[in-house]
């Protein structure tokens, strides 16, 4: 057996399920949660929720102001041609150019933090079930210690039925 | 109805066009794929015998082209910026419109960027926009506003369709997990892998957060940066400093106008009555509202400014369009603009989904009007009058302007065929909000706690 399993129509009987399985014995990274939508309001949905993304779309966005800077700079300076009177390196018009590429760096920086951390893409885990995608929440122990016990707490949150692979 | 049922009578529905398909559908692709290959055919009958076959003739080389290019722009300010604005300020009411909003923007940036090319003539040295040095290496002179434009139309382009497509994750992972065969595996490749965890949760709903917070300034900064086009230039009243507010303006103006249509659209033929309701259009009619209000008051700081200024060079242009030539064009502006929404949408009664729809489609009209208002008449009197002249578009511009309105519902089309039109997971959160609330409700009245 690899896996245990239960769907949960609620919410509030998932959250169950999963204080009893920590009662149990299982930390909560061991806890495989799923759902179809965001469950924040309850604590099995708080989980993970530390993330730097700030931070680094800020740092993207300094190396897009960074990239947008020598990229006009730079050039200019290359080969240095008079337009309309404005100075050879014109930071007023190249802030334009700048702002841009400091917005694009944050908006990749954003993306690129987001799948990584979010695994995307990535292998599937080894529970899974479409219904899942029918509104339920699957609670379950990947590689259980005490299959009979998980099987008992997930019951203890009200699964009609507890599913195993 | 409990919260599966609820959770499955969404999906179901939001699925229904892309598991159905009736014959309104091809024929709807047909005569649409049809108008769109007629365009693209004159667009090569142009490219092979030149500019001259339009009406672009001095004094006014910029005409139809460049005026579809900012009027597709203007549509594309509906969608991400709109949607953006109502995440940040947690809008629970957005969450049927967000998609649908967004789509527009992707797909009105596209058609929009491809009008400079199409002006172009030879549009096989657009590269030269491109920041990559030439054999002789120079670079693209970055003090030039169709460089800002390069930059901003593709930086915006960018987010948007990243800004559209990651919400669109956990759907696919839906008709993956509904469907089977083919369709499953194509959509279980768009699903990325996609479970559910509360870290992808939580990593998804920040993303947007941040890219929300990225994408307003860049949506601003497009069309400020295409007011820029002309308020560089010193031609009669271009040279403006009020062009950047006033072009954004109208571009949300255009866009929200653009959504209501697409929506009502939407809700008639795809059956989406449960969640398209009637307060999406009256809030989007408050909205309009707002716009149209403040788009007449840029009208009229820049239309006084001008009459009261009363220079030699810019009154021959202002005078064109209050009684000359293109004062049949600026009326009807005027109407369609702002005296046609008014009543539609201040008169609470009259602010229903049939009377949104009718404000809207005056406002698209009425905002074409004003791009080729803003371009054709100052053009066509430049400050010295031995260069004036007038502007009579030709059937090429005409027929690629046709073919880029049946290019964008052709795309809406195949988009709402293939890609749930409404976000069921964010629809789920806001029906599952409402029904915790209704059952906090209800059981607190059962505990006798309220009076």
């Amino acid at each position: 057996m690899k896996a245990v399993y239960a769907l949960y129509p609620k919410p509030q009987s998932a959250q169950r399920a999963v204080d009893a399985l920590r009662s149990a014995g299982y930390a909560m990274g061991d806890i495989t949660i799923l759902s179809s939508e965001p469950l924040e309001e309850y604590e099995f949905g708080q989980r993970d929720r530390e993330t730097r993304m700030t931070w680094i779309a800020a740092l993207g966005a300094a190396i897009g102001l960074a990239t947008g800077y020598f990229l006009t700079s730079v050039t200019q300076n290359l080969w240095k041609i008079n337009t309309g009177g404005m100075p050879i390196v014109s930071n007023f018009t190249n802030l334009i150019v700048i702002f841009e590429l400091t917005m694009l760096g944050a908006i990749f920086a954003t993306v690129i933090t987001l799948l990584v951390t979010a695994q995307l893409p990535g292998r599937p885990s080894k529970i899974y079930d479409p219904e899942v995608s029918d509104g339920k929440i699957l609670i379950g122990i990947t590689d259980p210690r005490d299959s009979a016990a998980v099987q008992r707490a997930l019951r203890a949150g009200g699964a009609e039925e507890v599913k195993t692979i | 109805m409990n919260r599966t049922a609820r959770a499955n009578r969404i999906t179901e529905d939001l699925l229904r066009p892309l598991l159905h398909t009736t014959w309104k559908f091809y024929a709807a692709v047909t005569i649409l794929g049809a108008l769109v290959l007629m365009g693209l055919l004159t667009w090569l009958y142009q490219m092979m015998n030149g500019l001259a076959v339009t009406g672009d003739n001095w004094p006014v080389f910029w005409s139809f082209h460049e005026t579809n290019f900012v009027f597709w722009i203007g549509i594309s300010h509906a969608g991400t910026l709109i949607s953006a604005i109502l995440r940040m300020v947690y809008a629970t009411w957005r969450r049927p419109v967000t998609r649908c909003a967004e789509a527009i923007t992707a797909f009105a940036l596209m058609i929009g960027a491809l009008f400079p090319l199409i002006h172009l003539g030879r549009p096989w040295y657009a590269w030269w926009l491109i920041p990559y040095p030439s054999e002789r290496g120079i670079w693209p002179n970055f003090r030039s506003p169709l460089t800002w434009d390069f930059f901003a139309i593709n930086t915006y382009l960018t987010g948007s369709l990243l800004f559209l497509a990651l919400p669109m994750i956990p759907d696919f992972a839906v008709v993956r997990d509904r469907t089977k065969g083919l369709r499953s595996k194509i959509y279980g490749l768009l699903a990325l892998g996609w479970q559910g965890t509360p870290k992808q949760w939580h990593r998804l709903e920040t993303a947007m957060h941040i890219m929300a917070i990225a994408i307003i300034p860049v949506a601003i900064s497009v069309h400020t940066i295409v007011s820029f086009d002309f308020s560089m230039a010193v031609v009669p009243m271009w040279h403006s400093t009020i062009f950047g507010p006033y072009f954004v303006a109208g571009a949300i103006f255009s866009g929200i106008a653009a959504l209501i249509i697409a929506m009502a659209i939407l809700r008639k033929t795809l059956h989406l009555e449960q969640y398209l309701l009637p307060l999406h259009f009256q809030n989007l009619g408050k909205l309009l509202l707002t716009m149209s209000l403040l788009w007449g008051y840029f009208v009229f700081n820049e239309r006084l400014t001008v009459w009261y200024g009363n220079t030699t060079h810019e009154m021959p242009a202002f005078w064109s369009t209050q009684s000359g030539t293109y004062a049949p064009l600026f009326w009807t502006m005027v109407f369609c603009n702002f005296i046609l929404p008014f009543p539609f949408l201040a008169i609470r009664k009259m602010r229903t989904i049939t009377g949104t729809v009718i404000a809207s489609c005056g406002v698209v009209v009425g905002m074409w009007l004003e791009r080729f208002l803003i371009i054709v008449p100052s053009l066509s009197h430049k400050p010295l009058p031995y260069s004036w002249g007038e502007y009579m578009p030709r059937w090429p511009e005409l027929t690629i302007f046709a073919g880029s309105i049946a290019a964008m519902i052709l795309l809406y089309t195949l988009f709402a065929k293939f890609i749930p039109i409404i976000s069921i997971w964010e629809l789920k959160v806001g029906e599952h909000a409402e029904l915790k609330k209704a059952e906090t409700v209800a059981a607190a009245e059962a505990a006798g706690e309220l009076v």
